[in-house]
């Protein structure tokens, strides 16, 4: 692949700034080694000198696990198959059914339920592993979508909200429950909250509401429905 | 009538919500639709010099940029859609498209952008120093001050600072107050003063927070037959209308509005707001769809947040708790542009929560690089709330009095007075509120519960007040009976999570009598006709809609007697409706099935079907019967009910806490909110009202806050790990609510709204708790983080200065 081009805003110049030195300029923040988890400021996507796109890169050549990429790319922004780089076309399971689909090395699960699959009940909430609202189920467990390397889960069982109900339309006892509960306000969290729900009563078919809680407390609902959200994993323990 | 008001149902919306079938604007696609990226700003205050797109646009797959230049000047000191001066980190500068979100994030990195770092200001008290630095170049007061004409204007930036005296008059740790940009007063707060047996003059912060609804403000949009399309997230559906038609400088029947779901909203998302017309923009400029996906950051700074005050409250009291004199001053951090009215809410929330019998309120917005300014649950009311109630127990306990007392014998009851006019209320019953949650969470017992340690825990007992205006009147609803005999009720209500656009609804069905599995609500989508609302925002939607929905049910129940008298004989008064059908009162077997009436309207038409509508209800409302006229019966009315008096919905909080002094951790044991809205409305909607109101506020006052570097005026929290909002593991493992249910009587079902308060009580009464178990140290500011717990506990002293907003 070849060099990203890295933004210059005139931060790092003196010319550009008469203040003392800028923390998002490089000399003077605080990174450590490859990773980027030293950089201040890198939440300002695409303008770090560090991009996360860099650090994937980066990840992806030496194989440890990362978080996600959020942004999804089409023919105009393929690079050329290099060696070393990994399958495009790939077979996934998703809610029992197999699908062919065309992922990129550095494509998050989301992104490929969400843009390629069109499975949207699968939101996006953070992107960022903060809060939930993209969970879906890998092998019966339940993972961030948004940091999970699609590549990674190629020969695993995913589903996710829209493969819960049964084939005649009838609702998984998680998503009955909490209709019955009112569980969902906005509902935008609502789905990560079912799959959070659905994979802690796989495990563990009769929780307690302490235990039941524990489980759900990646799943954030700034609604702030948690307590009929719990009210309804009681109801369905022991339906699952 | 009255068999759904106060009933639990299912709100039609909830499955799609459990299946993943609820699409918010995000998910929206279309044929060859582009992805839209922004350059925002990464600094607080700055001029574009230069943009060479030139790089960008050349790269594969690059169709467009669109700058400020092509956007319509938004005057000073408006909310802007793309600009040449950023005022604050995350501002949007420019805006790409191309065909995949990767390409256009790859173009905005490719931009070269030349921006000339200017002036900041992050702490409102420093740009009122003589010689303090000015967020904008032409200011640092939301308003000019030239005359008082200018004053009285929205537009506007002045520059006000006050004198060195001013700050040295203070005191140590007290906050100066200089000239005000607005001030009011009724009663004689001097002699109220003279007479107190006890005077507390108190400076305190509350820092602003950010609202983060899960669902950032993503947008998608396109342009057919003349029409603008956007699929927005917004609170309201047909109140965003008017002002996104004006940000699209088109007429607002040239704009189909679709946000059938919103991933909340919480306040920053009740009107059109400026980055929802990027896509329409980009779509007029490459003639294809666009999809514009906010970022969890962008949505930080361009979300909106709650305003942080500076205050100082001098409050005094007679022996038995009864206040006698207020006088309170509010500087807010207003944010870089119009901000919000959340500090002159505070001053009129404060009459009417402690019914002072004197008070002088001043205040003044200052401008700040820090994201911009707008409603959020509770604005102004929930700051006020963090306030003052801990400042109520600090004088409870120096009185020697309980803390339910001292609130008890200032609670606002009918006779109470609003604002600086003590204008009149529709109903309070703050009291009946406060005895109700007394009695449930056994007060007394676990009064004698407070101060026990159990190791390094101690236990902190407490009680939280909070309130909000919560009702309008005055817009229009709009209903069909088909000719198959269902109810269809179009509201534009918009649907944020609160089920208040169906149970406003079932007001019109209960009018008519109807079986509610034979309504239907039409919503979600201004081009399927739906009437003019307001906003679904300040807790009014209960109050507002219910009182339209009355008065489009009663114009049907009219048209329906006056169909049975012209078809079966008699006047219209001879009739009554019941089981769907319209009968005869002397002779019941004289009757017309609701299906039947409305084939007959429609061959009657004229105000029968549609074809005429009254000559008040609003052209949005005229324009959607069109669309509906001539396909059955169709009721539709102003509502032009009395309404005479503020809307007060109150709410009171019980806390019960265990509060680790050694780490500054706490655990809330038990929370019980209840709320005066009126009659009960919808149960369950309620119970998630109350509850999760509480849990945001559990956030409002422990965990969130916004912190900017007051060096280099960045940010220092911006995503969900750094703002905290509440978790699983920060609210008690179970909560309770309960309601005062006495009928408001200007409400037609008695109803008030409730979303706010039920924030600013919880938020209240934790702060209250944790400084009871500190055996009564006050913090005089919200958040209270467990460093500062830690300090308190162990006698030292805190590491932020009194006044400062930016903590530690």
């Amino acid at each position: 692949m070849s060099e990203r081009k890295t933004v210059d805003l005139g931060l790092a110049g003196p010319s550009a700034s008469p203040s003392p030195p800028h923390p998002m300029e490089p000399a003077t923040n605080t990174c450590v080694g490859d990773s980027l988890s030293g950089v201040p400021f890198e939440w300002l996507e695409g303008r770090s000198r560090w991009s996360r796109r860099d650090f994937i890169k980066g990840i992806i050549a030496s194989g440890a696990a990362v978080s996600g990429v959020p942004y999804l790319a089409s023919a105009a922004s393929r690079p050329a198959l290099q060696a070393g780089a990994v399958e495009r076309l790939i077979s996934l399971n998703v809610n029992g059914q197999t699908r062919r689909v065309d992922v990129l090395p550095n494509e998050t699960l989301a992104m490929t339920l969400r843009y390629k699959l069109g499975l949207t009940g699968t939101k996006l909430g953070c992107d960022r592993a903060e809060c939930g609202a993209c969970t879906v189920l890998i092998d019966d467990v339940t993972h961030y979508s948004c940091s999970t390397l699609t590549q990674r889960v190629r020969g695993k069982q995913i589903t996710t909200v829209e493969g819960l109900e049964s084939p005649t339309g009838e609702l998984h006892p998680v998503q009955q429950a909490f209709m019955d509960e009112l569980g969902p306000q906005c509902g935008f969290c609502t789905p990560g909250q079912v799959m959070a729900a659905v994979g802690l009563l796989t495990e563990n078919p009769n929780p307690t509401r302490e235990e039941a809680r524990q489980a759900m407390s990646g799943n954030v609902c700034r609604c702030g429905s948690y307590d009929h959200y719990l009210n309804g994993i009681m109801r369905a323990a022991g339906e699952v | 009538m009255a068999h759904l008001i106060g009933q639990d149902y299912m709100p039609p919306d909830v499955r799609a919500k459990v299946t993943g079938r609820a699409k918010y604007a995000e998910d929206i696609r279309a044929d060859g639709m582009l992805f839209c990226r922004l350059l925002t700003s990464p600094m607080p205050h700055a001029r574009v010099r230069n943009i060479d797109a030139s790089a960008a646009l050349a790269m594969e797959g690059v169709v467009a940029i669109l700058t400020a230049d092509e956007l319509p000047e938004v005057p000073a000191p408006g909310n802007t859609i793309l600009t040449n001066e950023p005022l604050y980190v995350g501002a949007p500068i420019l805006a790409v498209a191309a065909v995949d979100e990767t390409t256009a994030q790859n173009a905005i990195a490719a931009i070269n952008l030349d921006l000339e770092p200017l002036p900041f200001c992050v702490d409102p008290l420093e740009s009122l120093r003589p010689g303090g630095p000015n967020a904008r170049t032409d200011g640092n007061t939301p308003r000019g001050r030239e005359t008082a004409a200018e004053q009285n204007t929205s537009e506007g930036v002045g520059e006000l600072k006050w004198t060195e005296e001013d700050f040295a008059d203070a005191g140590e740790g007290q906050m100066p107050m200089g000239e005000p940009e607005r001030e009011w007063s009724y009663g004689d707060v001097e002699a109220g003063f003279a007479n107190a047996a006890l005077v507390l003059d108190e400076s305190f912060v509350t820092a602003g927070h950010a609202h983060h609804s899960m669902e950032p403000r993503s947008a998608m949009s396109y342009w057919q037959n003349g029409k603008c399309y956007v699929y927005g997230s917004s609170q309201s559906q047909s109140f965003v209308v008017p002002g996104l038609a004006g940000l699209l400088q088109i007429p607002p029947e040239d704009v189909v509005y679709i946000a059938e779901f919103c991933g909340g909203g919480f306040g920053s998302k009740g009107s059109a707001y400026p980055v929802m017309a990027i896509p329409a923009y980009m779509s007029k400029k490459t003639n294809r769809p666009v999809l514009m996906r906010i970022s969890r950051a962008e949505e930080n700074f361009i979300g909106v947040c709650r305003p942080a005050f500076q205050g100082r409250l001098k409050i005094g009291f007679q022996p038995d708790g009864r206040i006698t004199a207020v006088d309170l001053y509010i500087i807010q951090d207003n944010g870089p542009n119009s901000g919000g009215g959340d500090w002159t809410a505070a001053g009129s929330a404060m009459s009417l929560v402690y019914t002072p019998p004197a008070m002088r309120f001043r205040g003044l917005p200052v401008l700040t690089n820090t994201p911009p300014k707008g409603p959020m649950r509770g604005p102004g009311q929930n700051q006020l709330a963090t306030a003052v109630e801990p400042i109520l127990d600090k004088a409870a306990r120096q009185l020697g009095l309980d803390y339910v007392a001292i609130r008890r014998i200032n609670a606002p009851d009918n006779s109470a007075g609003y604002g600086a006019n003590q204008g009149p209320v529709t109903s309070a019953y703050q009291r009946e509120a406060l005895d109700i949650g007394a009695e449930q969470f056994d007060w007394e017992a676990r009064r004698a519960r407070s101060g026990q340690r159990r190791g390094s825990k101690v236990t902190g007992v407490a009680v939280g007040q909070a309130f909000h205006s919560a009702g309008s009147s005055g817009f229009d609803g709009l209903l069909r009976i088909a000719p198959d005999g269902k109810l269809h009720v179009h509201t534009g209500v918009g649907n944020l999570g609160t089920y208040s656009y169906s149970s406003t609804s079932r007001v019109a069905a209960d009018v008519l009598d109807y079986d509610w599995n034979n309504v239907e609500i039409v919503r979600g989508d201004s081009s399927r006709g739906l009437p003019w609302t307001l906003g679904q925002f300040g807790s009014n939607t209960s109050f507002t809609e219910t009182r339209a929905n009355y008065a489009s049910g009663m114009d049907a129940v009219q048209k329906l007697k006056e169909i049975a008298a012209q078809d079966l004989g008699g006047s219209p008064e001879d009739y009554d409706v019941g089981n769907e059908t319209v009968f005869s009162r002397t002779n019941p077997s004289r009757r017309l099935t609701y299906a039947a009436a409305a084939q007959r309207a429609i061959q009657l038409g004229g105000r029968f079907s549609g074809e005429d509508v009254p000559d008040d209800i609003n052209e949005m409302t005229a324009r959607a019967v069109e669309g509906i006229a001539g396909t059955g019966l169709i009721g539709v009315a102003r509502d032009n009910m009395p309404h005479t008096a503020t809307v007060p919905a109150l709410a009171a909080g019980f806390i019960e806490i265990e509060l680790d002094v050694e780490t500054g951790q706490f655990e809330i044991i038990d929370y019980l909110g209840v709320a005066d809205c009126g009659k009960v409305l919808h149960p369950m909607g309620l119970s998630g009202q109350i509850k999760g109101g509480a849990v945001m506020g559990f956030g409002m006052a422990t965990l969130e806050r916004h912190i900017y570097d007051t060096h280099y005026g960045l940010p220092g929290t911006v995503g969900l790990h750094q703002t905290k909002p509440p978790t699983y593991l920060d609210v008690p493992l179970e909560m309770s609510w309960s309601a005062v249910d006495i009928a408001d009587p200007q409400n037609p079902v008695g109803v008030k709204g409730i979303g706010e308060p039920t924030m600013g009580c919880a938020a209240a009464a934790l702060l209250c708790a944790i400084s009871d178990a500190l055996g009564g140290h006050y913090f005089n500011r919200s958040p209270i983080v467990p460093d500062m717990i830690v300090n308190a506990a162990s006698g030292r002293s805190q590491d932020h200065t009194p006044l400062a907003v930016h903590t530690p």
